[in-house]
């Protein structure tokens, strides 16, 4: 039995197509997955990210705890409502997830985690909480929904149909969030695109969901959301990371931090294991698409593409790859596509952001 | 849309028309283009390849996937259509007016034994299931 979110009729009434997605019954399009892209891209758009899970850690030492649970640095945020980006690794180093975690105040700190991720994250929280810090209370928020918005025209369109919320909101930089009461109001996402994800009582999404359609923003399905996150740059749960590889490894080196004395599960593995393969773009050069998990050859030994597709916006196809740290940005690589090995070049991502193409 | 009546299908969601001359045009139906999506790629076979019936010829790539379509018959491919080289999309807007490549088949009995609109529909509906 597939789990459903919310606004499962509300997909269906829209006449969106569904598929299993990790177990989730999810609009993958609505028609156009190229259409529902560039609309993001130009525009703006709207996305059920209710299987998503947010995750309230609360309690006297929440900061000191996530500084020893996460591989990014907890301390780097100080002003209410911030938020930032960190892996939360296996003491070999193996990632179990990528999460984003708001700032609130020192006894209440925001957490989303990913959908399929979710039930383990929480485990190895309360597992982790209950040794270091058993004043903590980890609860996993099944109250609320979740719904984000992308776009250039996105964050006027929330203030169009949430107006209580503007005051609080319109000054919010990129990577931070308001409280508002009933609404949740972060300016983050996961398209390269300006926007808002915001998180509500599951008995308020379904209006919400259809005040925003009125005010003309169009349903998004996951299937543009895969491309435009991967367009963006950005990795992906389970395809460009998992427990099997290290966040070095994975392009998420950027948020680890080694330096500072902080300790934190999983940095003693890291330090012992220096990584000898590293995660960057590929453009294709020939005619064809790539896709996850095909062999890519370089002159300094194989490589495996983690995810691939069509770049709607590139209008070429484009990947990101587990390749061995020596590959240079600008190398010409090899990638087999079923018995065929066609060339690419080896590119700095994020491909497009903010709508416009960065090859 | 459904499926035109004058056309014969396989089970691999192949459609197949036959020509004045004999010869065969091979696309892929409305529910395979529906199911994949919109199309990127198109990869078409060699003009003058012998093949054999079921065997993959073409290879037709979505945003979301890639898939391959077989030859309905054992025959030569006589032509493909390069202007879906370009235009893969053509395929989403119109599947049974762009083709993607002709045979001649070696023979003819084979083509007859083909399903017609109604069997396949008959397949289509059972995969929904």
């Amino acid at each position: 039995m597939l789990k459903k979110t919310p606004l499962n009729a509300a997909h269906r009434a829209m006449g969106a197509k569904m598929v299993d997605f990790g177990g989730w019954d999810m609009p993958v399009n609505y028609g156009s997955q190229i259409d529902e892209h560039h609309q993001v891209r130009n525009d703006v758009g709207m996305f059920d990210v209710c299987h998503m899970r947010v995750v309230d850690a609360k309690g006297d030492g929440v900061r000191a705890f996530l500084r020893y649970l996460l591989a990014n640095n907890a301390d780097k945020i100080t002003i209410p409502g911030k938020a930032l980006y960190s892996a939360m690794l296996r003491p070999n180093g193996g990632v179990i997830d990528d999460l984003i975690i708001y700032f609130m105040s020192e006894q209440w700190f925001r957490i989303v985690v990913n959908a399929g991720t979710a039930d383990k994250d929480i485990a190895w929280m309360k597992e982790q909480a209950a040794t270091h810090a058993p004043s903590l209370t980890i609860t996993s928020r099944d109250d609320l929904a979740m719904v984000a918005i992308q776009g250039p025209n996105a964050r006027a369109k929330v203030w169009q149909v949430l107006p209580q919320t503007k005051a609080a909101t319109e000054k919010l930089v990129n990577f931070q969030a308001a409280d508002c009461g009933e609404y949740f109001v972060a300016r983050t996402g996961y398209t390269g695109e300006d926007g808002f994800e915001v998180m509500l009582p599951k008995e308020k999404v379904e209006e919400f969901w259809y005040a925003l359609n009125k005010a003309g923003v169009p349903p998004i399905g996951l299937g543009a959301r895969d491309t435009l996150r991967l367009e963006a740059g950005m990795n992906l749960y389970g395809q460009d990371m998992d427990e099997s590889v290290g966040p070095l490894e994975s392009g998420l080196g950027w948020t680890v931090d080694l330096k500072s004395e902080r300790d934190f599960i999983g940095k003693a593995a890291l330090l012992a294991n220096p990584p000898s393969k590293q995660l960057v773009g590929l453009v294709l050069l020939d005619r064809g698409v790539l896709r996850g998990h095909q062999k890519v050859f370089t002159a300094q030994g194989e490589g495996e593409i983690t995810s691939g597709s069509f770049s709607p916006t590139l209008e070429r196809s484009i990947a990101l790859a587990r390749v061995p740290n020596s590959v240079k940005i600008g190398d010409t690589v090899q990638v087999e596509i079923r018995d065929k090995k066609l060339n690419a070049q080896v590119v700095k991502y994020p491909f497009a952001r903010n709508g416009k193409g960065l090859i | 849309m459904s499926n035109p009546a004058d056309l014969k299908y396989t089970e691999s969601h192949e459609w197949v028309r036959t020509e004045a001359d004999g010869s065969i045009t091979i696309g892929i139906t409305q529910h395979a283009q529906e199911l994949l999506g919109d199309m990127v790629f198109v990869e078409t076979p060699a003009v003058g390849r012998k093949v054999k019936a079921k065997e993959e010829v073409a290879v037709v790539e979505s945003v979301k996937a890639a898939a391959d379509v077989y030859a309905p018959v054992s025959g030569e491919v006589t032509a493909v259509n390069s202007e879906l080289d370009s235009a893969p999309e053509a395929i989403n807007a119109d599947p049974y007016g762009a083709w993607m490549f002709k045979m001649k088949p070696d023979n003819a009995a084979d083509v007859a034994a083909l399903l017609d609109a109604t069997a396949y529909q008959a397949v289509v509906d059972s995969e929904a299931h």
